[in-house]
């Protein structure tokens, strides 16, 4: 159905928290986003072209590079964006199928590509371009929130997160329910001060960006002298001085 | 956005076919155009194959066009839903009204209010049509107040030149016709202006800095895309028209779709006979050839949000 529906009490908000200061733009979250999706709840996600000049393909997660503020306080920000899971999306809403929808019980928004028309509003809808059409399939796809990783019971309990999320190797991306204000993420994004992208387009995204920490501008004591000993007094001596330490050394 | 040719030849023809099926019908139960059945099958017959030929078109561009019936399914969210049953539900009283004056020679009484009926539904498509652009938020020059009142004059002016054309051919012109023509081509023409006036002096809310959330550190500047190549989004979403050519092709659109329609509907007024007849078909024919362009440039010229996150720093 794609109306929206209130949540049900007590339901959750799953989504993910997203540490632009420690993402370094390795792009490991996309690759293994889409390794583990071209065989998930989606599969497969096409490529075109994809050893030919024009290569493009279906992949829910982007790393884009952005450059924020002048100067020395300039900051060089590695941007990871997949589906934001928001809580009022118009992309569900304008669907004419009801193939877009969002799930009453944990809020993860997804298509159903049985009955999807690839009429491709959704994706004219969503600000965040979050959507991908598959031009093989006729169906737009995008990000599952990973629904066939962090409720599979054939994956050890700590697997049982999204690939990107368990692939990150500086930990940037965070999986949880955000409905709950004592989970971590939750907690995370209190303490780091969290925001949402876009907040004027009022499509109320579930899940939250960390603000890059504000760079040091002075160096601190690290408990180091402020100059190294000179090693032993040998390097200045006569040769043959050199010579008799060298000896009585021995 | 990208200018789908089967969006923007949809939108134009069945905007056309409906502004023809409202205008006629309305006209027949004012008694402006000729009671005979057979006039029913020229005007009705082309306002028909407009809008089947346009919604026809509008599923060449799904990707499974055979799963087509599923979009009425929402009509309570959204507009392509509510689009899809007022086109279909606009058939009946048409078809009821065409068959009653076509084979039966009755445009009157009752016939006349189903045609007035017919008249309403063919507006109500024509508006939902307009709202499915309307009610998209990311695409600041399509969301906003002047997008609904451009398709529908542009639906009646083209309705309008098609009518005007009619009668004429028909041999029995009509001056009110001819004259509803212009104050519809007038009327397009202004708020298109407006239109344009609106998107060349107001932009979206959303910055490089509110989609990324960086503002705080001061301006963003976008370094590195995700890809080298460009992907749905960019094809689909990153429609750039380079901006000598959207002024040319807005005077091209101007003139094409009100400058000349307008006179030679004008002229076709004071004019009898074959050169009245031809100056009202050159009308029409401008004046959808118009409609074409303006509908391109409503796409081209559509900035949409995402473009944000790949180096556009307004939408
Ligand atoms: S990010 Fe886009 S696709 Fe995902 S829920 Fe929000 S509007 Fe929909
Ligand atoms: S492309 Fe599919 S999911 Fe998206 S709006 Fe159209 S029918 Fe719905
Ligand atoms: S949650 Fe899963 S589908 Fe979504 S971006 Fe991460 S890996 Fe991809």
């Amino acid at each position: 159905m794609t109306s929206l529906t209130a949540p049900l009490p007590g339901s959750k908000k799953l989504g993910l928290v997203i540490d632009l200061d420690t993402c370094v733009g390795c792009h490991a979250c996309a690759v293994n986003c889409k390794e583990w999706n071209t065989g998930g709840h989606s599969a497969p996600l096409p490529d075109f072209d994809p050893y030919g000049a024009n290569v493009s393909g279906v992949w829910f997660n982007r790393i884009h590079t952005f450059e924020a503020g002048e100067g020395d306080s300039s900051r060089t920000v590695h941007f990871p964006k997949s589906c934001l899971h928001c809580e009022t999306p118009a992309c569900v809403t304008v669907c004419p199928t009801g193939a877009s929808f969002k799930r009453a019980e944990d809020g993860i928004v997804l298509v159903n590509p049985d009955t999807c028309i690839g009429c491709k509003l959704c994706s004219w809808a969503c600000p965040y371009g979050a959507r991908e059409f598959d031009a093989d399939e006729g169906v737009m796809k995008k990000c599952t929130l990973c629904i066939d990783r962090i409720y599979n019971e054939n994956l050890a309990e700590n697997e049982r997160v999204p690939a990107c999320v368990s692939t990150c190797p500086a930990s940037a991306r965070h999986f949880g329910d955000l409905g709950d204000p004592s989970s971590d993420v939750s907690r995370l994004v209190a303490e780091r001060g969290g925001f949402a992208l876009m907040p004027e387009m009022e499509y109320a995204p579930v899940n939250r960006y960390l603000p890059p920490r504000a760079a040091k501008t002075a160096v601190g004591c690290t408990g180091a002298k402020a100059e190294l000993d000179r090693p032993a007094d040998a390097a200045v001596l006569h040769p043959l001085l050199r010579w008799m330490d060298k000896v009585l050394s021995r | 956005m990208h200018p789908a040719f089967s969006v923007i030849f949809f939108t134009t023809s069945s905007g056309a076919g409906y502004g023809l099926l409202a205008l006629v019908a309305v006209a027949s139960a004012l008694g402006f155009v000729p009671a005979s059945g057979w006039f029913a099958v020229v005007s009705l017959g082309p306002a028909t194959a407009l809008i089947v030929a346009g919604l026809l078109a509008s599923t060449l561009h799904l990707g499974h066009p055979e799963r087509a019936w599923r979009a009425f399914s929402q009509v309570r969210s959204s507009w392509l839903s509510r689009e899809g049953v007022a086109a279909v539900l606009t058939f009946l009283p048409m078809a009821v009204f065409g068959i009653a004056w076509a084979f039966c020679g009755r445009s009157d009484g009752v016939f006349a209010l189903v045609g007035l009926f017919a008249a309403l539904c063919a507006t109500v498509t024509v508006f939902t049509t307009a709202m499915i652009y309307r009610s998209l938020k990311p695409i600041h020059q399509w969301h906003n107040r002047w997008t609904v009142p451009n398709y529908l004059a542009l639906s009646f002016a083209t309705g309008g030149l098609l009518l005007d054309a009619l009668v004429q051919i028909w041999g029995r012109p009509q001056a009110v016709v001819g004259i509803a023509a212009l104050v519809f081509v007038a009327m397009a023409a202004y708020l298109k202006h407006r239109y344009w006036n609106f998107i060349d002096t107001t932009k979206s809310a959303s910055t490089p800095e509110s989609a990324t959330g960086l503002g705080a550190r001061g301006k963003v500047r976008f370094l590195d895309a995700p890809h080298t190549e460009e992907n749905y989004l960019q094809k689909e979403m990153g429609f750039a028209i380079a901006r000598k050519h959207a002024v040319k092709l807005r005077a091209i659109a101007r003139h094409s779709a009100f400058h000349l329609p307008f006179l030679l509907t004008a002229a076709s007024l004071l004019l009898t006979g074959m050169p009245a007849a031809l100056a009202a078909v050159a009308a029409a024919v401008f004046g959808i050839a118009g409609t074409l362009v303006e509908r391109w440039l409503f796409f081209a010229e559509a900035k949409h949000a995402v473009t944000l996150y790949y180096g556009a720093s307004e939408v």
